[in-house]
């Protein structure tokens, strides 16, 4: 069990309200309270100048195995999240073969023992081979360790499906995260529906195919009673459904994700394969309604929605690119940019939205600095300015379309159960 | 005569000077096919390389014969007789071509965005013969050639494109080409094909189609087709004729010195009634004539845009 003193940072732990500068201990991997008679030869950290808080979760994380290494690894995911300063990442179940039975749940949980650089939750299917159609051995995924379930990649088009595994899935306590996409209504959309995809010529995906199903899924977790997640949330109405949901004491909850906040649609303009992602980037408006949404609390967590894919599979044409884009490295950079540099929201607020509340939602024990704690801390430096270069990346991928961004904000060292994983 | 592009990937970046200067050079081209020789040396020892990876024949046919008339070698690849069919990549089957030599490669791509994806990755200089939804730049060409040819300016000129908008590229071409070289145009057909968003490009949009026929100069016809992909849009091809086709009762509405265009293929009884499309009016075929020229014109400006990239004197042997 591995003991650290982290020195002379500004200790911030939003789930007690603490921001205050002091020495933080870790020892045999928990916080824990300075001791009277330290024990010779800790090793120090120094974190002057720099915050120190409870370790990052991203919730919503594309670890690619089993079934394509290529892209990525359980092993180079898992670094990649410590350089961007995550100790904790929640891996989706759309590997293949897909975390639908129990036996995949525990490939991944071994890989992640031997390979993991930091902690790795998987999730669980919805429905066999995330199909959507027949339910999942979810009470086995459970007890392989799933912290919730998801059909992430995938959204569950049929409502009693949808309904019965939200009920049944509310009896083992894991909550349901969902991808909203009305297939229908997004029929072979690549582009967000506006000026853009009119005068580019790419097919529509537009905002009411993903708030049709924001709407459906808050009307089933307030029939179920139970905790459904809307992922990646991306367009203004999803927000405002969220909100009266939430204010009627729902059980549901929101995410979104660095590039739905630091772009639009507009980027499309060049073809670039890097900024195609699911759902699409949308307009000016949406982005407002995001920060809007983040700012009175409507959404609660941040996750990047780090998808890798190979450098040849997004080198063709832009109808024929898969969706997605790596975000682990450069996600905590464009949240402190976007968010609290811009004064949308507090640090401890922010910090808050990548610690405890996913945890609170997924019920993890981590999330906090609190003595006895797990000794998971992430050590960042708010104002570092830094230019963002894939060819640095930890990540299998490099599809990422901040490359060349000037960020402002990052990680310095991961500190996983007392052990420096990451330190730059 | 300014031209210095070694691509032509779409109208919307083209300057109105531009597009004046690729009609004027057609002009010019459409007297050489009144020759009893037909033939001009202009790309004599130039590789022009179409690669159709969606059917067509009046457009591949077009090009190659406007590339065999600047005396220019031509090779033809289509996506039936090729190994795109065998899961080639786009970027590799374009790198071959240009292992071959070839100094311009005409595309047809159901991708928006294919031409530029292969402009930036190919020394060859590349023109856009339809991607996707996006453009179609050299039917807007030879539109506009005809148009000017026939009513002697596009200036002031109303001009309506009457059908299916949304997936057309023929559409978004023209509207480009049309707008800036100072024309009104109107965009008419069901509001599911004929959205209100087209209405930021500075064009008017409107469902009803006798009002914009009878103030119509141009009426510029678009396919419709009612496949797979566009059949929530509207009920049938029977329904789209009995309220939007151009039936020989609508046309009595239109000026009598209306130009009839369409660029094909046509639906006969669809979007425009047999007599109409073979009537005194109709200039789909002077379109198809013109098309050759304006390829020509678009070749030629593009060869003489690469010559001045290079060394003087690198173009001979």
């Amino acid at each position: 069990m591995s003991s650290l003193v982290i020195e002379n940072g500004r200790v911030m732990d939003p789930a007690r309200g603490v921001d205050e500068k002091r020495d933080l201990w870790i020892l045999d991997g928990r916080v824990a309270r300075a001791p009277t008679r330290p024990p010779p030869d800790l090793p120090r950290l120094d974190a002057r100048g720099r915050v120190v808080c409870p370790g990052l979760i991203d919730m919503h994380v594309h670890l690619r195995e089993p079934g394509r290494s290529d892209k990525e690894t359980i092993g180079s995911g898992t670094r990649a999240a410590a350089r961007g300063g995550f100790t904790s990442v929640v891996c989706m179940p759309n590997t293949s073969p897909p975390a639908d039975q129990a036996g995949t749940v525990e490939f991944i949980k071994a890989r992640a023992r031997e390979h993991g650089t930091v902690r790795v939750f998987p999730t669980g299917a919805i429905t066999v081979g995330l199909k959507g159609e027949q339910m999942a051995e979810i009470g086995a995924l459970k007890r392989a360790g799933v912290v919730a379930v998801t059909d992430d990649g995938h959204c569950v088009q049929n409502n009693e499906v949808m309904r019965r595994a939200v009920e049944y899935a509310k009896m083992f306590g894991l909550p349901v995260l969902d991808h909203c996409q009305d297939y229908a209504l997004s029929a072979e959309g690549v582009a967000h529906e506006g000026y853009w995809s009119m005068a580019l010529g790419l097919r529509g995906w537009p905002s009411i195919a993903e708030e049709v199903i924001v709407a459906r899924n808050c009307l089933l977790a307030e029939k179920a009673d139970w905790k459904i997640h809307m992922q990646h949330l991306s367009a203004a109405g999803s927000v405002r459904l969220l909100r009266e949901a939430r204010t009627r004491g729902v059980k549901v909850s929101g995410e979104v994700c660095p590039h739905h906040l630091a772009l639009t649609d507009e980027s499309l303009k060049g073809y670039d394969t890097a900024f195609k992602m699911n759902p699409p980037l949308r307009s000016e408006a949406d982005v407002e309604a995001l920060l809007e949404g983040i700012a009175d609390g409507t959404i609660e967590i941040l996750a990047s929605d780090h998808a890798p894919h190979c450098c040849y599979e997004k080198e063709v044409e832009f109808d024929f690119a898969p969706f997605g884009i790596v975000g682990l490295e450069t996600e905590l950079g464009v949240f402190l940019t976007k968010l609290v540099h811009k004064k949308v929201l507090s640090l401890s607020k922010m910090i808050a939205m990548l610690t405890v509340n996913p945890a609170r939602l997924l019920g993890l024990e981590l999330g906090t600095l609190a003595e006895g704690a797990t000794g998971d801390v992430t050590v960042f430096d708010p104002d570092l300015e830094w230019t963002v270069d894939r060819e640095e990346f930890l990540s299998h991928g490099r599809n990422t379309p901040f490359h060349g961004w000037q960020l402002k904000g990052r990680a310095t060292a991961t500190i996983v159960g007392g052990k420096i994983a990451w330190q730059g | 005569m300014s031209w210095a592009r070694r691509h032509l990937l779409s109208i919307e970046e083209l300057s109105p000077e531009e597009i004046v200067t690729v009609l004027d050079t057609a002009a010019s081209f459409k007297e050489v096919a009144t020759r009893t020789i037909k033939k001009v040396p202009a790309l004599r020892g130039k590789t022009v390389a179409s690669l159709f990876m969606e059917p067509s024949t009046r457009t591949r046919v077009s090009f190659e014969l406007a590339a065999k008339r600047l005396s220019a070698d031509t090779l033809s690849i289509t996506a039936q007789a090729s190994s795109l069919t065998k899961g080639e990549s786009l970027k590799d089957t374009a790198k071959n071509i240009e292992a071959l030599n070839a100094d311009f490669v005409v595309l047809r791509h159901s991708a928006a965005g294919a031409a530029r994806f292969l402009a930036e990755r190919l020394e060859a200089g590349i023109v856009n013969a339809g991607d996707g939804a996006h453009e179609h730049p050299t039917q807007a060409l030879l539109d506009t050639f005809t148009i000017r040819e026939k009513l002697g300016r596009i200036e002031g000129l109303d001009v309506l494109i009457l059908g299916d908008i949304l997936f057309s590229r023929v559409a978004r071409s023209n509207i480009w080409a049309l707008t800036k070289l100072g024309a009104r145009v109107t965009l008419c057909g069901p509001a599911t094909l004929a959205p209100l968003e087209f209405a930021k490009l500075g064009v008017r949009v409107t469902h009803d189609v006798e009002a914009a026929l009878r103030q119509a100069d141009v009426v510029n016809l678009l396919r419709i087709q009612h496949e797979r992909q566009r059949k929530t849009y509207f009920p049938s091809t029977g329904e789209y004729n009995a309220i939007f086709g151009l039936t020989a009762e609508r046309f009595r509405l239109t000026k009598p010195e209306v130009l009839i265009m369409h660029p094909g293929p046509i639906n006969r009884g669809v979007e425009i009634a047999s007599e109409v499309a073979d009537g005194p009016r109709s200039v789909i075929l002077e379109q198809v004539s013109n098309g050759l020229a304006v390829r020509m014109a678009v070749l030629f400006l593009l060869n003489g845009a690469r010559g001045a990239d290079r060394a003087p004197g690198a173009s001979s042997p």
